[in-house]
């Protein structure tokens, strides 16, 4: 008997690329976020958990990458970064995308819910909801916010690792989502003044696209600004001590200084460097966030050793 | 009776396969040990039965 093949032209569809559905990058920083939350909360979870709390976090979050990934695959075919991911190379069908998407939501969302406690539980089937369904049905193709609101949506795991831990919201938790709220605006829009995509092709509003490059600019300062009051008033609670507080207050200036500098530039200036401060300002604003909470994970160690804190 | 020749999907779909088990494998595993954990503490699982188990019922008259 002959064997039959049919070649439709799109490579099948290998492990690695349910994976890169997940979004794995944003996987790690959600990863690393939610970590920060449980550890620094006052109360202890078993290690067993723990780790069970992290993973299905980030297992949540990778749900939401697939739903996205699903819904925008239009889009995504459209744009250089984009168009190699699974849905609109081809290789995953969308239809295949929501299922694990679905899928991975209900499983997470449960096995947090049985892992930790419902309050957890019901934070990550928000956090879901309103990265797919408000960010990425709802605003993204809208209002040139976009990034605001779909900031929000990757400020909720320390929230959710701190309410594993104590089964409730409390002001700490409030500051940790309110630190890369406030954060995720400048550094995006940073990026989008020095990336230039092609989002108008695509149809999404970029600040850049739609107000132009002179009120990004303006936008970045504001909310380096802004965030620097609140990264202040997060070490100045229980999440916090000399040591954070010192941190804080000098990452926050050096990235007030960033956004000024940003903000006194055009962009003749801009192209003659090739955007030098705007790149510059764009890797300080990841290492702000990584040592911002990996020093709410320092004074929590100092706290075990009768060092630190207030 | 000889046997057929494995079909090429076998071989094609491997690497899928080998990642669906590990998956599974570390599902189960991490369920088992969580229910370790949760068993060996004590947690009141028992106040979720269908029926009151009087000793789980907090007491009005004490304070926890």
């Amino acid at each position: 008997m002959a064997e039959t093949r049919i070649f439709d032209g799109a490579p099948e569809a290998g492990f690695g690329d349910y994976v890169q559905l997940l979004k794995p990058r944003v996987m790690s920083l959600v990863v690393f976020t939610a970590l920060v939350g449980l550890l620094v909360a006052p109360v202890r979870l078993h290690p067993v958990e723990a780790f069970a709390a992290i993973l299905f976090i980030a297992l949540g979050a990778g749900a939401a990458g697939a739903l996205n990934m699903w819904w925008d695959a239009d889009i995504d075919a459209m744009m250089k970064r984009t168009r190699g991911r699974p849905v609109p190379s081809g290789r995953v069908t969308g239809s295949e995308a929501l299922g694990v998407g679905m899928a991975l939501s209900g499983i997470s969302v449960v096995m947090l819910g049985l892992a930790t406690n419902l309050v957890a539980a019901g934070l990550l089937a928000f956090t879901i909801f309103f990265y797919a369904v408000v960010y990425s049905m709802g605003l993204k193709r809208i209002t040139p916010q976009n990034i605001v609101i779909g900031g929000a949506a990757g400020a909720f795991p320390p929230m959710i690792g701190w309410v594993a831990a104590t089964g409730s919201v409390s002001l700490e938790a409030v500051l940790m989502f309110a630190v890369i709220f406030m954060w995720t605006p400048p550094h995006f829009w940073a990026l989008a003044l020095f990336m230039k995509e092609d989002y108008h092709t695509a149809g999404v509003p970029m600040l850049t696209v739609t107000h132009g490059r002179r009120v990004t600019r303006v936008h970045v300062l504001v909310y380096a600004v802004l965030l620097a009051p609140v990264a202040i008033w997060a070490a100045a609670t229980s999440l916090g001590g000399p040591f954070t507080m010192a941190v804080s207050i000098g990452l926050s200036l050096w990235f007030v200084k960033g956004g000024f500098d940003i903000w006194r530039r055009d962009e003749t200036m801009a192209e003659a460097d090739k955007y030098a401060v705007e790149k510059a300002f764009f890797r300080f604003s990841l290492l702000y966030l990584f040592v911002i909470f990996a020093a709410y994970l320092v004074e929590a160690a100092l706290k075990l050793n009768g060092l630190g804190g207030w | 009776m000889a046997f057929r020749p494995p079909h090429e999907i076998y071989a094609r779909r491997f690497g899928r396969n080998v990642g669906v088990a590990v998956l599974l494998v570390g599902f189960v595993a991490l369920v088992f040990a969580l229910t370790v954990v949760k068993v060996t503490r004590g947690d009141p699982m028992k106040g979720f039965d269908h029926v009151i188990e009087p000793t789980m019922v907090p007491d009005p008259g004490k304070t926890p």
